[in-house]
């Protein structure tokens, strides 16, 4: 199904009418544009494909959050788009744009100059990802040099305003300790200060939130908003925690399989999902203030990559499965603000437009 | 917390670790020894078929607790009560055996609490043989079925090893060997944050199944406020070893008293999307073997006063409810919360 060449040219134009549909919903022009991303690992019995045609576009100044559980291909797109996957990982097909250039088909030497300078990252591990040997002044500073023309005394003053920027005190002294001397919170306030340090156009950020406690959390979903905001830059905000994202995102994009199978604004997904999927994962979340004998529950898990059945791949979980749905794959429908890959959205009216 | 006849009680339980620098380092540069206390002087009671969660935030002690509970740690001070035997003062194997039974632990890690050479089978058949509740191996067999049908996974799968199943599998794995004993108490140590929210759901779910099923207690620790929302009947709120606030988890949820619990309740990223607002809490845990003197919270604390850095608080009671707080028990807590709700900018 998915090798069928008729099948991926009935895609492309689903998603170009797509694309219209959500122009009209914003405005502003897209800084980021996926089209029919698929990636692909490339293993002893073919090919496993972990991300499977994801098509989407972040708007400028727009928080979009890509939400799914652990192997629904999230991370690996965010990892395809700043082509940081690991081999035998790699973009079989698709493209990826950034501000009108293509960007998925650089050599690496140019895709090392639009990493960092025009595309910022923030990992979920905030130790892992500052080098422990080198002060955090150091880090910046290096970062700053590599992509701006300025002298050293003043990347360093950039680099301190910086980490004020970010809510670290006394950043003066700060900048020349090692990154052990901070605590998880502050690391992760250095590593957000790294992304932005060259002002880029788009920040995909992997699980920000994910390795700090609630309180911090708070704050951190906050700075990396407010930041945004300023800075006037596009975010990809990847997490399995709807509740971040309904505290941050614009619109969100929920994932399942490898696929996107909803997109939309995030109040219009988180309180009328319109997949059968995610309304499962909405009940599932156990919510302060409702009070319930039961939590709504999904039967089964997540089908492995080696195991994803034809047709809808939530069909063996899905309560409203019907024959079609075991043959034949949905693309995104639009079913009222939201687009929903299920064919209970194809009604005769949505096919007539 | 007044409980008539508890299934636990833990009374003035503390543990303290010994964190100082090798001798040597010590002696040149002049300094004694320092200890990290991980658990300070806490009180609660489980009543029987109830659940009780502690929660907090990394560091507070939450998981020690647990630890001590189960005698995974010898407590430095205090009682652990467990149906009227203190299991501090019990010490030899045999003394321990009879008790040992009747309690079980489940873990955070479903990828590491199971032994990854063993078949499901051997795994849950470990504590049955242990304990001596078989008589024979087909008496084990029966067992090991029965448990794992408990926890909604085929008696077939006890063929299998461990890496054949999902995380939220293996978990249903941990809890069938904890059931195995035949306990009547579990300690669960964060049990569903390394699952997926729909998996945790069904863990979630079985677990209140099997409570009322089989009249478990729980000791239920975790950092997720929604989940001991779900689940919990009381609820114990813990910071830097010190438990502030503890009480039926309702009241709590509707009425915190404790400031940090309010901070707590009020960082729950809000799902409901009704835009609340919220009283910015900044700063982060100190470390917990320099805490801050007096009450551990003044330093984040918005209405702390020289009181508040001075003296450590004593509990007050109200009603159901415990409360270590200078400024509950003075009384002064609702007027300094309408005064920084009042000079705090609108959100």
């Amino acid at each position: 199904m998915n090798s069928d060449p008729t099948a991926n040219t009935d895609k492309t134009v689903s998603t170009d009418t797509a694309v219209k549909a959500d122009a009209t919903v914003s405005k502003k022009k897209p800084v980021l544009e996926v089209r029919n991303l698929r990636v692909e690992f490339a293993g002893r019995r073919g090919a496993l494909v972990a991300v499977d045609d994801v098509s989407f576009e972040v708007n400028e100044g727009e928080v979009l959050g890509v939400v799914g559980e652990s192997g629904a291909g999230k991370s690996m797109t965010g990892a395809a788009i700043i082509r940081l996957l690991e081999p035998p990982g790699h973009i079989a097909g698709g493209e990826v744009w950034l501000d009108g250039q293509r960007i998925d088909n650089l050599s690496t030497e140019e895709m090392r100059r639009v990493r960092g300078k025009r595309i910022g990252m923030v990992f979920q591990d905030p130790l892992t990802s500052l080098n422990p040997l080198y002060t955090v002044g150091k880090q910046l500073i290096e970062t700053i040099l590599t992509h701006e023309d300025m002298s050293e005394s003043q990347a360093r003053e950039r680099a301190i305003q910086l980490l004020a920027e970010v809510g670290i005190p006394a950043p003066e002294r700060r900048i020349d300790q090692y990154p052990h001397q901070f605590s998880g919170g502050m690391r992760q306030r250095v590593v957000i200060a790294l992304a932005l340090c060259v002002n880029p156009r788009m920040i995909v950020a992997d699980e920000p939130t994910t390795a700090l406690d609630v309180s911090i959390q708070a704050q951190i979903i906050k700075l990396l908003k407010n930041l945004c905001e300023e800075h006037g830059a596009a975010v990809m905000l990847i997490t399995h925690d709807m509740g971040v994202i309904a505290e941050t995102a614009d619109r969100v994009a929920v994932m399942y399989a490898g696929r996107i199978v909803e997109i939309g604004p995030v109040r219009d997904v988180i309180k009328n999902a319109k997949h059968p999927y995610t309304e499962g994962l909405m009940g599932s979340i156990p919510v302060v203030g409702h009070d319930l004998e039961r939590l709504a529950q999904i039967e089964g898990s997540m089908p492995r990559l080696t195991e994803i059945p034809p047709g809808c791949p939530f069909n063996p979980r899905c309560p409203h499965a019907f024959d079609r749905c075991r043959v034949e794959r949905p693309n995104l429908i639009q079913a009222g603000p939201t687009r929903a890959a299920c064919w209970l959205h194809d009604t005769p009216a949505q096919a007539a437009e | 917390m007044q409980v008539e006849n508890p299934i636990l009680a833990v009374e003035n339980l503390s543990k303290s670790f010994d964190v100082s620098a090798p001798l040597l380092r010590r002696i040149v540069r002049r300094e004694g020894r320092s200890t990290l206390k991980a658990v300070d002087g806490i009180d609660f009671a489980i009543p029987r078929g109830k659940t009780l969660s502690l929660v907090g935030e990394s560091g507070c002690g939450k998981s020690t607790v647990a630890r001590l509970v189960v005698g995974l740690y010898t407590p430095t001070r205090g009682r652990i009560v467990f149906d009227g035997v203190d299991l501090a003062a019990k010490r030899s194997r045999s003394e321990m055996a009879s008790v040992r039974k009747r309690f079980q632990m489940i873990f955070q890690d479903p990828f590491a609490s199971l032994n990854p050479r063993w078949r499901v089978h051997d795994i849950i058949a470990e504590p049955i043989r242990a304990h001596g509740l078989a008589e024979n191996e087909r008496d084990v067999s029966r067992r090991v079925a029965l448990n794992l049908e408990r926890v909604k996974l085929s008696a077939r799968d006890g063929e299998k090893f461990p890496h054949e199943f999902s995380g939220g599998q293996r978990q249903r794995i941990s809890i069938a060997r904890a059931l195995a004993s035949e306990p009547e108490f579990l300690v669960c140590d964060e049990p569903t944050s390394a699952l997926d929210v729909s998996v945790q759901a069904q863990i979630l779910n079985l677990m209140k199944d099997l409570q009322r099923e089989l009249g478990l207690s729980y000791l239920f620790i975790s950092h997720d406020l929604a989940v001991v929302y779900h689940i919990a009947d009381y609820l114990g709120v813990m910071y830097l070893g010190r438990l502030v606030e503890v009480g039926p988890a309702r009241e709590i949820f509707q009425n915190p008293q404790h400031p940090y619990t309010r901070m707590l309740l009020d960082a729950i990223p809000d799902l409901e999307m009704t835009g609340r607002k919220r009283i910015p809490v900044g700063g982060e845990v100190p470390s917990p073997i320099a805490p801050p003197p007096g009450c551990h919270f003044n330093p984040r604390c918005p209405f702390a006063n020289e009181r508040c850095v001075a003296e450590t608080p004593g509990l007050t009671r109200l009603g159901e409810r415990e409360v270590r707080c200078h400024a509950v028990e003075e009384g002064r807590l609702e007027a300094d919360v309408q005064r920084v709700r009042e000079q705090s900018p609108a959100a």
